[in-house]
């Protein structure tokens, strides 16, 4: 529903700006979709009238005008539009008009012509996009005018997403009810007078549909002058809302509809035989729409017709056979009240849409006819004239839906809410909405306007209230007491999240005490710093853990003895030690010996390595989706080849490497162990995602064969691939190592993968050789790497 | 006996120059295996008279001793590097990158949707779903959409030969749960709904999550109380939030509930999230519940509504078109 502020502002006027009158109209329930100015940003623009016109000498197409805009001397103008005419009155934007888009009017020739300015047509002005030719004024719009005063253009269209329940919101007054009611305020009607009979004339009507359409009146005017131009207030209300001028017969039942929500319809009374009935078709009956499309119908459509043929699908469009048009001279005025539940989705079967249609099926106020009739009477007399005859009533009083009387209680009111709402509050508001309210003790008894479809039972009621109070003005409460809505911080990972994934990966938690013996801490040389209990139950249990690996090994040895050939597991707990004063710490430690596999007919039967439990480990890092790297370490109880410290984000979180082969001699282990220990804490910090653009280009991969001394890691290869592409790379990896045969000892081969990508282009062979060969020359200059292939 | 010093010092010497176990072993083996050196010197003893024969059997013995002693010692020297050596040739580069299956993740929907439903859970509330094939009792008679009423038009609706349709919200999971609940009822229905609508903004198939309280005390001031929790707790953020009167069949009085957003521009803004409202009469009856004694409020939001604006996505579709590189961004 698009509307004029300045026509809602005439019903009722807050001292609010249009951003705020937008504010409250949303929070009423009435969502603003937008609001926009009335027409494109203009500056001197004046009616002007052509006095003279004649073809210019040189330009088939073009004309040359003299044009009166109230000052001494006529201007030149040239123009093309094929409206121009001698006597028409039109928009002419001076010398000096700023025209919408920054477009300024200077003084120019065209084919050797002087023009002093621009007769303008809607488009040019931003009023509509009818580019068919200059604006037509009407004869009487004073010369000299500024055409944004004349057609009061400082205005706003607010356009209105109506919920289907605010069928009463669908014309000025409806919105106006409710914006008046919010700022306890009067409402301006405008004054609508019955307009008396003047002749005798007349056209029965038989309600055979009673049930569908209880009520129908009809009257007839004689001798219009139908020609007449509909003012341009009216023509400009319309246009405001999205209605385009026809004539004026058919603008004034369109501005009576957004005027007072009535829709209306005139017929052609040359065009009808006899007195109107309302009833229902006959399944396969043909009718032809007003606009020409010609439609089957059934049962279910509601007809307007005479003693010969439909004149009109009821509530939804007129017949071609009984429309209006200028030439009209009498016609035929109906108002009526249709049931919703009988035009309801018609429109929609045919394929057509009429603001008519939209507001009978969602309800029209049953008793508002007799008053849009003669607001529609007056308004035609005053542009057209005419002789009017008597509005005829038919009506069938039983299925006139009746205005519903719904009781409101203080308890259930508050029930609801789940606060108290003032009692006169309550009673100002609904009065307000216009509805008829008996205050009781604890209770109101009100009658709702018949144009509030919506209103039924006490929750309706008890919705006007807690709106026109204001949802924002409600306070919030507790579901239950003080509970609340725990946070839940996305970004951590859960201890359980990081130990499911690793039963995923095959470790079984484990539980060791958290005391060991002096003896298993000495072994591996963490007894530093160990604190001892006083009261020991047994030597073996004395002190309180320095590290998870002491007591894990145990356990690993244990199930080795048990016909284990692997071992996986994993235990997360606290460790201690004594520094000024006493520390825990909370880690996850991960072992494995054995298979890398179950024994399985597919599967190779290699032993576990330490790259297993290292991308095992690497799993869990990943979910921090910080950047971690493995620096070489010299822990003692580790194989001093084959052990690593844990870099997370810069920090040292903890170690991964083979247990040294000494000390699981001396446990009693044969077999080479590997395992991860790690501060929990320091990988159950993540970030949320962040979704990123998909790039649309082809990725690339080229591949690099090196030969590196032994002392050159992975890391420093890689580290200096990232620095040299940047964000380019996609991703690096190693897909071959050998050493041996046909390489120098204390060397090795590596090859790695490159895969690279841009996200705004395809990379050209050219543009990744280059970037190639500078990763490479980097490579040679800094590691003193050998490529292989060159 | 001079011989024996000879013997001694030879041995000694051999210890020391020996590099490998093995030939330590033989070493052991010459001077003390059975037909070694010394044992041939004890051998000897019987030769001796026997005054001497004790005193030089204690001498023998004694350098039997030291040459244990140098071997043991010896041994444990070239252990030591043998285990040295062997860890050595051991060494690896530890930086190469481990062998394993690199964990995957969940799809934004599941994860946004788990995340909401953690949330109400945690606040007592239950998991309930149903059929996302429905009957038109349950997706709108049974929640006050007569037939015909223009609210229907609001939901564009797939439907089945036989008057079965495509469940166009989770608000029928409402009508199952009160059937089978008695009040105090809180639950939570997170699934899939359809409409018939497919252009930039609107798939036919997207996500809701519908909620549900059933109780004797439950009011409106307190879904405003509780909504407000939700979306603080979901975006992590003190965000401003608004209810505004909208229209539902299934509530009254029914809200949007908007969200005070930055923009791209930095400006701020009110965007749309959720609907919610206080459960019509007409439900609650439906539901086999007395609306005279309980009174209860509903809401519904749209999952793919709070992926996009949590994890930065702009196009709906890209939800359903599950290109890796998109779903993989979501770990």
């Amino acid at each position: 529903m698009k509307i004029s502020e300045n026509w809602l502002r005439e019903w009722v006027n807050p001292k609010i700006t249009t951003d705020e009158l937008v504010e409250q109209l949303t929070m009423l329930g009435l969502e603003v979709d937008a609001a926009l100015a009335a027409a494109g940003d203009f500056t001197n623009v004046v009616v002007a009238e052509i006095i003279s016109i004649e073809k210019h000498p040189d330009a088939d197409k073009l004309n040359i005008c003299q044009v009166d805009v109230g000052t001494s001397e006529n201007l030149q103008i040239v123009c093309g539009a094929p409206n121009a005419r001698k006597g028409l009155k039109s928009a002419l934007a001076m010398i000096g008009a700023v025209l919408p888009g920054n477009f300024k009017i200077k003084k120019s020739k065209l084919r050797g012509q002087e023009s002093n300015g621009m007769l303008c047509s809607n488009v040019e002005l931003g009023l509509s996009d009818d580019h068919s030719g200059i604006l037509e004024l009407p004869n009487d719009a004073p010369v000299g005018t500024d055409i944004r005063e004349y057609f009061e253009l400082n205005d706003a269209i607010i356009d209105i997403d109506l919920t289907p329940n605010r069928a009463d919101c669908f014309c000025v007054k409806g919105i106006a009810i409710d914006v008046a009611c919010l700022n306890e305020m009067p409402l301006t009607m405008p004054i609508i007078e019955p307009v008396d009979a003047t002749i005798d004339d007349k056209i029965e009507v038989k309600l055979t549909a009673e049930h569908q359409s209880p009520r129908y009146l009809c009257r007839v005017i004689n001798n219009i002058d139908n020609t007449k131009q509909t003012p341009i207030w009216m023509q400009e209300k319309l246009r405001r809302s999205g209605i385009r001028a026809i004539h004026p017969v058919v603008d004034v039942t369109n501005y009576v509809m957004l005027e007072l929500g009535q829709p209306m319809h005139g017929f052609d009374k040359a065009s009808i035989d006899g007195a109107i009935e309302v009833k229902m078709a006959n399944k396969g009956d043909k009718f032809t729409l007003l606009d020409g499309k010609e439609v089957v119908l059934d049962e279910s459509y509601l007809m307007i017709a005479d003693n010969q043929k439909y004149l009109a699908i009821a509530g939804v469009m007129g017949g071609l056979n009984s429309g209006c048009n200028q030439a009209t001279k009498d016609i035929v005025l109906e108002s009526a009240y249709f049931n919703p539940a009988t035009i309801m989705g018609k429109s929609r079967d045919l394929g057509i849409f009429t603001e008519s249609a939209l507001r009978f099926e969602r309800g029209v106020d049953a008793y508002l006819q007799e008053q849009a009739m003669h607001r529609a009477t007056q308004l035609i007399l005053a542009i057209c004239g005419g002789e009017v005859g008597p509005v005829i009533e038919a009506k069938a009083e039983e299925c006139i839906p009746q205005a519903k009387t719904i009781t409101l209680t203080v308890d259930k009111l508050k029930r609801v809410l789940g606060f108290t709402v003032d009692k006169q509050q309550v009673t100002t508001i609904l009065k307000g909405l216009n509805m008829q309210v008996e205050e009781g003790e604890d209770s109101w008894k009100v009658i709702a306007p018949t144009s509030r479809f919506d209103m039924d039972i006490e929750e309706d009621l008890i919705e006007e209230v807690v709106r026109l109070i204001g949802y924002d003005k409600m306070p919030s409460q507790n579901l239950f007491g003080d509970s609340v809505i725990m946070q839940l911080p996305e970004a951590i990972i859960s201890t359980n999240y990081i130990k499911n994934q690793l039963t995923t990966l095959g470790y079984t938690e484990a539980i060791n005490y958290s005391f060991v013996s002096q003896k298993q801490l000495e072994t591996l040389n963490v007894a530093e710093g160990s604190i001892a209990l006083k009261n020991p139950l047994t030597e073996e249990f004395a002190i309180m853990r320095t590290s998870l690996l002491p007591g894990m090994l145990e356990t690993v040895k244990y199930n080795l003895r048990r016909q284990n050939e692997s071992v996986k597991l994993f235990e997360s707990g606290h460790v201690f030690h004594k520094d000024e004063c006493i520390v825990e710490d909370e880690k996850l430690i991960g072992i494995c010996t054995g298979k890398r596999h179950l024994e399985h007919w597919s599967m190779s039967k290699e032993n576990i390595d330490f790259f297993d439990i290292k991308g095992d480990l690497e799993n869990l890092l990943a979910n921090t989706k910080a950047s971690y790297y493995f620096v070489k370490s010299s822990l003692d109880y580790l194989h001093p080849g084959q052990q690593a410290e844990i870099k997370l984000g810069g920090n040292s979180i903890g170690w991964l490497g083979q247990v040294h082969p000494q000390i699981c001699r001396k446990i009693g282990i044969k077999k080479p162990v590997y395992a991860f220990e790690l501060f929990i804490n320091n990988i159950k910090q993540s970030t949320l995602p962040s979704f990123k653009e998909i790039s649309k280009f082809p990725s690339v991969r080229r591949d690099i064969a090196m030969i590196a001394n032994n002392d050159i890691s992975y890391q420093e290869i890689k580290t200096l691939v990232v620095k040299e592409t940047g964000d380019l790379l996609k991703n690096i990896f190693v897909f071959d190592e050998y050493q041996g045969e046909n390489i120098r000892v204390g060397n090795r081969s590596l090859a790695i993968g490159i895969v690279l990508q841009q996200n705004n282009s395809t990379f050209e062979d050219k543009e990744v050789d280059k970037l190639m060969a500078k990763v490479v020359s980097s490579l040679k200059v800094n590691l003193g790497v050998e490529i292989r292939g060159q | 006996m001079e011989n024996l010093n000879q013997i001694i010092a030879q041995g000694k010497k051999e210890i020391e120059a020996a590099t490998d176990i093995r030939v330590l072993e033989e070493i052991r083996v010459a001077y003390l295996g059975k037909k070694g050196t010394i044992t041939a010197q004890l051998k000897l003893l019987g030769t001796l008279p026997g005054d001497q024969r004790r005193e030089a059997g204690v001498e023998i013995n004694k350098a039997k001793g030291q040459l244990q002693q140098q071997i043991q010692a010896r041994r444990e020297v070239l252990q030591k590097l043998e285990m040295d050596k062997k860890l050595e040739a051991e060494s690896i580069d530890v930086t190469l990158p481990g062998r394993s299956i690199a964990s995957a993740n969940l799809h934004p929907v599941t994860r946004t949707m788990n995340r909401i439903v953690e949330l109400f859970t945690g606040l007592g509330f239950e998991v309930k779903t149903g059929p996302e094939i429905e009957d038109d009792y349950h997706n709108f008679e049974a929640l006050n959409f007569p037939a015909h009423h223009p609210a229907r038009t609001m939901h564009d609706t797939f439907w089945f030969d036989d008057g079965h349709l495509l469940r166009t919200h989770t608000s029928p999971v409402q009508i199952r749960a009160m059937k089978h609940m008695k009040p105090p009822i809180k639950i939570i229905a997170p699934g899939r709904v359809y409409r018939s609508d497919s252009d930039q903004t609107h798939t036919p198939m997207f996500h809701q999550v519908e909620g549900l309280v059933v109780g004797e005390t439950i009011t409106f001031a307190s879904l405003k109380g509780v909504l407000n929790q939700f979306v603080n707790a979901f975006f992590e953020k003190d965000l401003k939030i608004r209810l505004r009167p909208s229209y539902f069949p299934f509530t009254e009085p029914s809200a949007e509930v908007d969200v005070e957003w930055q923009k791209d521009d930095g400006s701020t803004g009110w965007l749309e999230v959720l609907g919610c409202g206080m459960v019509h009469p007409n439900v609650l009856r439906a539901g086999g519940i007395d609306p005279e004694k309980y009174t209860g409020f509903a809401f519904g939001l749209g999952v793919e509504r709070f992926a996009m604006l949590r994890y930065g996505v702009k196009d709906l579709r890209q939800f359903f078109e599950n290109d890796l590189a998109f779903l993989k961004q979501f770990k």
